[in-house]
């Protein structure tokens, strides 16, 4: 089926004159796809009118080319605009797959894009496999309890958004010379409302990035009071608290101690989570810690999947006792 | 303003799921409860209408089982309820229940429409954006912040890494609401009381046309994810395995 559509597309994303780091991630994704239906993978731009660099930063991989769409329109991303213009382009170029990152953006406007053409789009996936011709994709389901496979119907194009951090940045590809831009004309409707520039609440009064150890709540711990613990046993390992998303939405600690897609992402030597089930939108936040520690009543949470050491037990029963074992530990025990 | 709320009912999020016999979806004797993000947006309807006025009509899509959601939204203070009702409603994707929801409403006007972000079961994250797109009306995603503004809503978006957005659309629009956008309220006695005498539709949704037949995206399979990580359990009494993890902690991973 669809032989003759042997091209991928691959939507970058940028803020601030820069690409997302996501961007490269879904390239690889891309290159990976393509290699068995023998497909061209080009990368497609969307900008404002003026030169910005960032087609030349796409060149840089191994693609058969960057479509760069420009349009005043197109200045800040709105969906309706977005929307538009990759319709216009997918519906041209015909490509087999069109791959995004599975990014906010790419949450508020490819499913619109994709019902527009009469499609779906397959997001959060964490695998892509060409099996008899077929494309199988992974996905999470029920917040990561469960994964799940689902297979892509055949008729082109496919659109696909892969997880962040699910594919890796380091095995896009690199082009030995410069792939070709050439600029893709678009019509876009000018949106009926230019969106706000982004702005940050509040400036981060915690780097959680910096930290070498943490120990984070979820919502194992019921009630505020209970953080106390939580605070004894990063006191007792020398680490700073942090939190899942539920314990910051109930302002149990502020917004800054949050890990997760809509916090921190952070990469310490030692995360230690305690009564955390481990969401995906948590995960994607500190799976790349050094070592982790979980701590859960639930022996099928999703937070043990990735952990290097787990607790099955009671965290009110085993929190108290390793921060004795810690300070019996530090003090040469 | 008139808002129509979409909830969803979930499994809770406690209670061990596991997979059914056929291999694609999970066994059916589970706790449910209503999706999180939903009751989020159930609320900030709740809030808009009492600073506001206007009407909040809570809808959801499911089997017999999920009339529960709409009960507990007509106590929480929903003026009334339709349930768009199928044996194998909640084996719709993103895109049939949008199908369902939009022909359910066809008729109605309705300012702003509500969803949670996403649901915490399939987790497509998609229903609101495709409903959007079917009604051929505007749409914003993870909001954080309602605010009534001329000619339309002013709404807080959240972006990645503690970056937030504002932005106004025109109504009718549809709005994915974020988990935290509030606090929630519990019903009252009095409210639970209430809902027993509020309207309470049910609409086949096999009169509507539409069943999983019109999924564009099905699960093949569903499965325990497989392990990437080789992970060491400890179990066994507290004082026990603390001992285990701060040696652990101190000899492998050389933290303390």
């Amino acid at each position: 089926m669809a032989s003759e559509h042997a091209t991928v597309l691959v939507v970058a994303e940028h803020r601030g004159g820069k690409l997302s780091a996501a961007t490269a991630e879904a390239i690889a994704a891309a290159q990976q796809l393509a290699a068995p239906w023998q497909a061209a993978v080009h990368a497609v731009l969307l900008e404002g009118a003026a030169e910005s660099g960032l087609a030349a930063q796409l060149a840089r991989y191994q693609l058969a080319g960057v479509l760069a769409a420009r349009h005043p329109a197109l200045a800040e991303y709105t969906p309706e605009a977005y929307t538009q213009a990759l319709q216009e382009i997918v519906s041209r170029r015909q490509p087999r797959a069109v791959l995004f990152a599975h990014s906010y953006q790419t949450r508020d406007f490819a499913p619109r894009l994709a019902t527009r053409m009469a499609r779906a789009l397959f997001g959060d996936l964490t695998a892509l496999r060409v099996e008899d011709g077929r494309l199988t994709v992974s996905r999470p389901m029920f917040q990561g309890r469960l994964a799940a496979d689902l297979v892509v119907p055949g008729e082109a194009p496919a659109f696909l958004s892969v997880q962040i951090g699910a594919f890796r940045a380091d095995r896009a590809a690199l082009a030995a010379a410069p792939a070709p831009i050439a600029a893709e004309m678009v019509a876009p409707a000018a949106p009926a409302a230019a969106p706000e520039a982004p702005f940050q609440e509040a400036k981060q009064a915690v780097d959680l990035t910096q930290a070498a150890i943490i120990v984070s709540a979820g919502r194992g711990i019921k009630e505020a009071k209970n953080l106390d613990l939580i605070r004894a046993l990063a006191d007792a390992l020398g680490g700073e608290v942090a939190a899942s998303r539920p314990i910051c939405d109930s302002g149990w600690l502020p917004m800054d101690r949050q890990v997760g897609s809509s916090g921190q992402t952070v990469a310490p030597k030692l995360y230690l989570a305690v009564g955390i089930s481990g969401a995906i939108q948590h995960l994607v936040g500190m799976k790349s810690s050094r070592a982790i520690v979980a701590i859960n009543k639930d022996r099928e949470a999703p937070i043990f999947e990735i952990a290097d050491y787990g607790v099955v037990g009671d965290l009110f029963e085993v929190v108290p006792a390793l921060i004795e074992a810690v300070k019996a530990a530090k003090a040469g025990g | 303003m008139r808002i129509l709320v979409c909830v969803k009912q979930v499994p809770a999020k406690d209670a061990p799921i596991k997979v059914a016999g056929d291999g694609a979806w999970i066994r059916e004797d589970v706790a449910y409860e209503t999706n999180e993000p939903d009751a989020y947006a159930l609320e900030e309807a709740l809030r808009q209408r009492e600073a506001h006025g206007g009407e909040v009509v809570a809808l959801t899509v499911g089997p017999a089982r999920a009339a529960q959601v709409l009960r507990e939204a007509l106590a929480k203070g929903a003026d009334r309820a339709i349930h768009v009702a199928g044996d194998d409603a909640h084996r719709l994707d993103s895109y049939a229940a949008a199908e369902a929801i939009a022909r359910a409403i066809a008729g109605e006007k309705f300012d702003l429409i509500f969803t949670g972000l996403q649901s915490e079961d399939y987790g497509y994250g998609q229903t609101g954006v495709v409903l959007a797109e079917l009604l051929g009306i505007a749409h914003a995603t993870i909001i954080m912040q309602v605010q009534p503004a001329a000619g339309g809503v002013r709404v807080k978006r959240e972006l990645e890494n503690g970056y937030f957005q504002y932005l106004n659309l025109p109504l009718p629009a549809v709005l994915t609401i974020q988990s935290g956008i509030n606090k929630l309220r519990y019903a009252t006695l009095m409210g639970i009381k209430q809902a027993k005498s509020k309207p309470l539709a049910t609409v086949a949704l096999a009169d509507l046309g539409v069943s999983p037949s019109l999924n564009r995206q099905s699960v093949a399979k569903l499965y325990v994810p497989v392990k990437t990580k080789k992970t060491e359990l400890l179990e066994g009494p507290a004082k026990e395995v603390a001992a285990q993890l701060a040696a652990r902690l101190k000899n492998d991973l050389r933290v303390i």
